[in-house]
C-alpha cells in the first residue's frame, strides 16, 4: 500500500522534489544564473524521463486521485512542453533576478494540473484547476518593470476568479441534485433534466474560460500580449492542453448521459471560435497578441474533434495536443529569442529575416506550416485527424466550414512566411546568436514536427490508451 | 519495380541539394537526381510494357500497400496504370527541362532547387497513390513550394500572385476534403479500388461529387475558378511557370478523372451539362481573353485556361475516347506549355521584356531560341504532326459520340476556337520573331547548351506524341477502359 502511494503518485512526487530542491537552493547562497540553468534544465528533463518507468494503473484516496497509461502519458506531454518552454527561455532568463521563483511558479502550476487530471472527484478537480490558475497569475506579472505584465495578471487573476465561480456554482449544482461528486457514480444520476443541464452549461462555461473558447475568450489577447513569451507559452500551450485532456475525458465519462446536449454545444462553440479567432488574428501586428488569436482558432478545432464522442475523436484531441506543443512552442521559442536579443514583436519587423537569420526563420516557417496543417509537416495529420474524427457525425456542413476556415487561417500564417521571405526592410534584424538549449529546444520541436506525422506508431499508441469509453 | 523510388528520389535529391555548396554543386545535384528520376520513369514505361505484353490485365501494376494509420482506414497504397505512368513521364520531363531552364538562377540558388524537387516530389506521390488520404497528402505537399518560389523569385505582383495561388489552390483542397471524407464516412475506406467496387448511393455521390470535382477543377483551371492561373503563371520564375502549367494543372485534371469521375460516376453523369458548361465556356473565354493579352506570358497563362477546358470537357462528355482524348490533351498540354514557357523565359532573360510590342525580328538574333517559340505556338494551335492535334482531334471526336444535341453544339463551339487560338497564336510569334529586330536587341545571344537540351527534350516529347499516337494510346489504353467499366456500368444500369 505505502508503495502504491509512492509508484502512482510518481510523478507528482518528483515534482514536488524539484520544489524542495529548488526551496533550498534559493536559501543558500547565491549561485549564478548561467551555472544554475543548465542543471534546473537537467532536473526537468529528469523529471520527463520519470514518466516513462514503472507505470501502474489504480486510485487513491477513495476515488480521489486515479491514474492509468493515458493520464500518465498525458502528464508527459505537459512534462515535455514545461522543459522546452525552460530551455527556451534560457536567454530571458539568464538575466532576470527571480529565476528560481519562476520555476516555483510553473513547477506548482504543472503539479495542480497533474491532480486535475487524475482526479477521480469533482472537488479534486476543482482544487487541481486552482492550483494550477493562481500560480501562472503570478507568472505573468514577472516582468516585473512593465506595467502591460501587471495588468495583464490582474487581468488573469479577475476573469479566473469570475470562471471558477461559476464553475463552483455547477459543481454545487451537480451535488446537490444527485448527492455525489465522484466521477463513478455520476453518470448514473444524469439526466437531461432541465437543472443538470444548467449545472453542465456553467461547469462547461469554467472550462470555456480555461481554453479561451469564444465567447469566454476575452482576456486571452491581453493577457498573452502582457505576459512574459514564456509565460505566454506556457499559458497557451501547457494551460490550454490540460484542460482540454480533462474536458475530453470527463464529456466522454462523466456527461456521458449528456452527449446530445453537449455535441450541440461543442458544435456551435466550435463554429464561432474558429471563426472569431481567425478574424481576429488575420489583423494583429504584434506576434504574440497573433499566436493568441490563432492558438483560439485552434481550440476550435479541437472542439471539433472533442464533439466526436468516440475513440477516435479522443484520440485525435490527445495527438493533437501533442503535435500543437512541438507547433506552437517552436513558433513561440522564436519570437521569445528575437523578443529577448533583438526587442522587436511586430511582423514588420520580421521582414527580411530570411536574409539574417535563416535558421529562425525557417524554424518559424515550419512552425507556422504546422499549425496551418500544411503537410508533410505534424500539424496536416493532427488537423485532418479532427476533422475526420468530427465528420463521423454526418454533419458535414461543419466540415465544409472548419475546412474553409483553414484556408482563412492559411493566409494569416502565410503572411507572416511572406513577410520574412518577400519583403524588404532597412532596418532588419541583426543575425542572433543563439545559445545552446535555446537551439536544442527548436531542434528538438522541428524534428518532434516532422516526425510526429509521418510516425504512425504514435498515433496507433495514442489510439489504445484511449480504449474503454 | 518499386514504385515508391519515384518519391524517394526527389526527397533524397533535395536534401542532397540542401548539402550542397555554391550553385555550380546545387544544380549538378538536382539535374542528377532528375536525370535519374527520369531514367526510372522510361524504365517504369518498359517494364510496364513488359508486364502487360506478358498477359497481365490487372488494373494497377506494382502495387504496395501498407498499413499507415490503420486505425483510420488510411494505407500508403501505391500503384501505377497507363494514365498514371503518361503523368510520371510528363512529370519526369518537365522536372529535367525545368532545372535545365534554371541553370544559372544565382539568387538563393540552394532554396530554389530544394523547392522545385519538393514540388515535383508532390506531384509524383499524387499520381501513384492509390488511397484518398495518401493523394490528398501528395496534392498539398505540392502548394507550398508553389507559394515561396513564386513570392521569392518570381517578377512583377509576385507577393499577390503567390498568396491568391496558395490560398485559391488551398479552398480547392478544402473541398476536395469535404469530398473525400463523404466518400469516406459511406464507405469507411480510402481505397480508391476498393471504393469504386462499392456503389455509392446516387443521393450521396449527388452532394459529394461536386466538392470533389471543383476541388480538382480549381487546380485543372475550371472558369470561373481560373483566376490564379493568369497572375501565378506570369508572376512565377520560368521554371515554376513550367511546372504550374506542365506538372501543377495535371494534378487537378487527374484528380478529376481518377477521384471525382472514376468513385462517383453516377453523379458524373447527372452533372456532365454542369461540367461541359463550364469547360465550353473556360475554352472560349480563354480564348478571347488571350487574344486581348500583350504579355508573353499572360499570352500562354489565358491560353492554358482555354486548353485545360478540353481536358474538363473530355472528362464531362463520359465517352471512351473523350475521356482518352483528356487524359491525351493533359500530356500534350504539359509538354507544350512547359516549352512555350521555357521559350518565354529565354527571350526574358535576354530581353528583359515579356511585351510582344517591344519584341521583334528576333529569328535573326537567336533562331533556335524562336523555332522552339513558333513549335510551341504551332502544337498549341493544333497543327498536325505535333501532340495538340492528336489529343485536340481525340477530344472533339469523342465528345461527338456523346447523341445529346446541347453537348454536340458545345462541341462545335470548342472547335470553333482553335481559329480563335490559330489568330493568337500566329499573331504573337508573327511579332514577336519577324519584322525589323529592334536597335537594343541586335547583340543577343542565342540558346545555350542547357537551354537547348531543355527544349529537345520537350520537343521530342511532342513530337513523338503527335507523329506516333498510338503508342501512348496503347499505354493509357488500360487505364481508361478501367475507368469507363466504372462509367459503363452506370449507362447499362439505366
Amino acid at each position: 500500500m505505502a508503495m502504491d502511494y509512492l509508484i502512482l503518485l510518481k510523478q507528482e512526487w518528483m515534482i514536488a522534489l524539484i520544489l524542495f530542491v529548488l526551496l533550498f537552493i534559493k536559501l543558500g547562497k547565491d549561485i549564478p544564473n548561467a551555472t544554475l540553468l543548465p542543471w534546473i534544465n537537467g532536473l526537468l528533463c529528469l523529471n520527463l524521463l520519470s514518466g516513462f518507468f514503472f507505470n501502474q494503473e489504480g486510485m487513491l484516496f477513495g476515488e480521489m486521485f486515479q491514474t492509468n497509461a493515458r493520464l500518465v502519458m498525458e502528464k508527459n506531454i505537459l512534462n515535455l512542453a514545461l522543459l522546452l518552454i525552460s530551455m527556451q527561455a534560457y536567454d530571458w532568463l539568464l538575466a532576470h533576478k527571480h529565476l528560481i521563483e519562476f520555476y516555483l511558479l510553473l513547477l506548482t502550476a504543472i503539479l495542480g494540473m497533474f491532480f486535475m487530471l487524475s482526479s477521480g472527484n469533482l472537488l479534486m478537480f476543482y482544487l487541481g484547476l486552482e492550483m494550477s490558475t493562481i500560480p501562472v497569475a503570478a507568472a505573468v506579472n514577472f516582468d516585473l518593470t512593465r506595467k502591460q505584465s501587471s495588468e495583464a495578471a490582474m487581468k488573469m487573476i479577475i476573469s479566473s476568479a469570475f470562471s471558477s465561480c461559476l464553475l463552483l456554482l455547477g459543481i454545487s449544482l451537480v451535488y446537490g441534485m444527485s448527492g455525489t461528486l465522484l466521477f463513478s457514480e455520476l453518470p448514473r444520476h444524469l439526466s437531461s433534466a432541465p437543472l443538470y443541464i444548467l449545472s453542465f452549461l456553467l461547469l462547461f462555461s469554467g472550462f470555456g474560460f480555461k481554453i479561451s473558447a469564444v465567447p469566454f475568450h476575452l482576456w486571452t489577447a491581453d493577457v498573452y500580449e502582457g505576459a512574459p513569451v514564456s509565460v505566454t507559452a506556457f499559458l497557451s500551450v501547457v494551460s490550454k492542453a490540460s484542460v482540454l485532456f480533462v474536458l475530453v475525458s470527463v464529456l466522454y465519462t462523466v456527461f456521458k448521459p449528456l452527449a446530445d446536449t453537449w455535441y450541440n454545444l461543442l458544435y456551435l462553440l466550435s463554429m464561432v471560435t474558429i471563426l472569431t479567432g481567425n478574424l481576429f488574428a488575420i489583423r494583429q501586428n504584434n506576434l504574440k497578441r497573433f499566436l493568441a488569436f490563432s492558438s483560439i482558432a485552434q481550440v476550435g478545432f479541437i472542439l471539433i474533434g472533442v464533439s466526436a464522442g468516440t475513440q477516435a475523436g479522443m484520440t485525435s484531441v490527445i495527438y493533437f495536443l501533442l503535435i500543437y506543443v512541438f507547433s506552437n512552442l517552436a513558433a513561440f521559442g522564436v519570437v521569445s529569442i528575437i523578443g529577448a536579443v533583438a526587442d522587436k514583436h511586430t511582423i514588420e519587423d520580421y521582414r527580411a529575416l530570411y536574409k539574417s537569420n535563416p535558421f529562425l526563420t525557417w524554424v518559424l516557417t515550419i512552425a507556422l506550416f504546422s499549425l496551418a496543417g500544411v503537410p508533410p509537416t505534424a500539424g496536416f495529420f493532427g488537423k485532418y485527424f479532427l476533422l475526420m474524427a468530427g465528420s463521423a457525425k454526418g454533419n458535414y456542413g461543419l466540415i465544409l466550414f472548419a475546412s474553409l476556415n483553414l484556408v482563412i487561417s492559411f493566409y494569416y500564417y502565410l503572411r507572416i512566411v511572406k513577410a520574412m521571405f518577400m519583403d524588404p526592410n532597412e532596418k532588419p534584424i541583426d543575425h542572433i546568436q543563439v545559445s545552446w538549449l535555446p537551439k536544442l529546444a527548436l531542434i528538438i520541436c522541428l524534428a518532434g514536427i516532422l516526425a510526429a506525422g509521418l510516425a504512425n506508431q504514435l498515433y496507433t499508441y495514442i489510439f489504445s490508451l484511449c480504449s474503454g469509453l | 519495380m518499386n514504385l515508391s523510388l519515384l518519391i524517394i528520389i526527389p526527397l533524397l535529391t533535395a536534401l542532397l541539394v540542401l548539402f550542397g555548396r555554391g550553385l555550380k554543386q546545387v544544380r549538378v545535384i538536382s539535374l542528377a537526381g532528375a536525370l535519374l528520376q527520369l531514367g526510372i520513369s522510361v524504365w517504369l514505361l518498359l517494364l510496364y510494357w513488359q508486364t502487360r505484353t506478358s498477359g497481365n490485365n490487372e488494373a494497377m501494376l506494382f502495387v504496395q500497400n501498407h498499413a499507415w494509420f490503420a486505425e483510420l482506414g488510411i494505407h500508403y497504397h501505391i500503384g501505377v496504370d497507363g494514365i498514371s505512368i503518361a503523368m510520371i513521364l510528363l512529370t519526369a520531363s518537365v522536372v529535367v527541362a525545368g532545372i535545365l531552364v534554371s541553370w544559372n538562377e544565382t539568387n538563393m540558388s540552394k532554396e530554389f532547387f530544394f523547392l522545385l524537387l519538393l514540388l515535383s516530389m508532390g506531384a509524383y506521390g499524387f499520381f501513384i497513390s492509390l488511397d484518398l488520404f495518401t493523394l490528398f497528402f501528395f496534392l498539398e505537399v505540392a502548394v507550398i513550394p508553389k507559394f515561396l518560389l513564386i513570392g521569392v523569385w518570381g517578377s512583377g505582383k509576385k507577393e499577390y500572385s503567390a498568396m491568391k495561388l496558395a490560398l485559391m489552390l488551398m479552398a480547392g483542397s478544402a473541398l476536395v476534403f469535404v469530398g473525400m471524407m463523404g466518400v469516406y464516412q459511406q464507405t469507411h475506406s480510402f481505397d480508391i479500388m476498393a471504393i469504386a467496387k462499392m456503389h455509392i448511393p446516387l443521393e450521396v455521390q449527388k452532394i459529394f461529387f461536386p466538392f470533389a470535382f471543383l476541388g480538382f477543377g480549381i487546380f485543372a483551371a475550371l472558369f470561373p475558378f481560373h483566376t490564379w492561373v493568369p497572375d501565378g503563371h506570369a508572376s512565377a520564375p520560368t521554371a515554376a511557370s513550367m511546372f504550374l502549367a506542365g506538372i501543377s494543372m495535371k494534378l487537378g485534371g487527374y484528380g478529376c478523372l481518377r477521384v471525382a469521375t472514376f468513385l462517383m460516376p453516377d453523379a458524373a453523369h447527372a452533372y456532365s451539362w454542369i461540367i461541359i458548361l463550364l469547360a465550353t465556356i473556360a475554352i472560349i473565354y480563354g480564348a478571347f481573353a488571350t487574344m486581348m493579352q500583350t504579355d508573353l506570358k499572360y499570352i500562354n497563362a489565358y491560353s492554358s485556361v482555354s486548353h485545360c477546358g478540353f481536358v474538363i470537357l473530355g472528362i464531362g462528355m463520359l465517352t471512351e475516347t473523350s475521356i482518352n482524348g483528356a487524359v491525351l490533351q493533359m500530356v500534350s498540354h504539359g509538354l507544350m506549355t512547359a516549352l512555350f514557357f521555357a521559350a518565354i523565359g529565354m527571350i526574358y532573360t535576354r530581353t528583359h521584356t515579356r511585351m510582344v510590342a517591344q519584341l521583334g525580328g528576333l529569328l535573326k538574333v537567336m533562331p533556335f531560341i524562336s523555332t522552339v517559340f513558333v513549335i510551341a505556338g504551332l502544337c498549341s494551335l493544333g497543327l498536325p504532326g505535333f501532340s495538340g492535334f492528336v489529343a485536340e482531334m481525340t477530344v472533339f471526336m469523342g465528345s461527338w459520340q456523346n447523341p445529346n444535341g446541347w453537348y454536340r453544339l458545345a462541341t462545335i463551339l470548342a472547335c470553333a476556337s482553335i481559329v480563335v487560338t490559330a489568330v493568337y497564336i500566329l499573331r504573337a510569334a508573327g511579332k514577336t520573331i519577324m519584322g525589323p529586330t529592334g536597335e537594343t536587341h541586335q547583340q543577343l545571344s542565342d540558346a545555350s547548351w542547357n537551354e537547348k537540351l531543355a527544349a529537345g527534350i520537350l520537343i521530342v516529347g511532342i513530337v513523338l506524341m503527335g507523329v506516333a499516337p498510338f503508342l501512348i494510346n496503347q499505354l493509357i489504353g488500360t487505364g481508361v477502359g478501367t475507368i469507363m467499366q466504372q462509367v459503363g456500368n452506370v449507362i447499362t444500369q439505366k
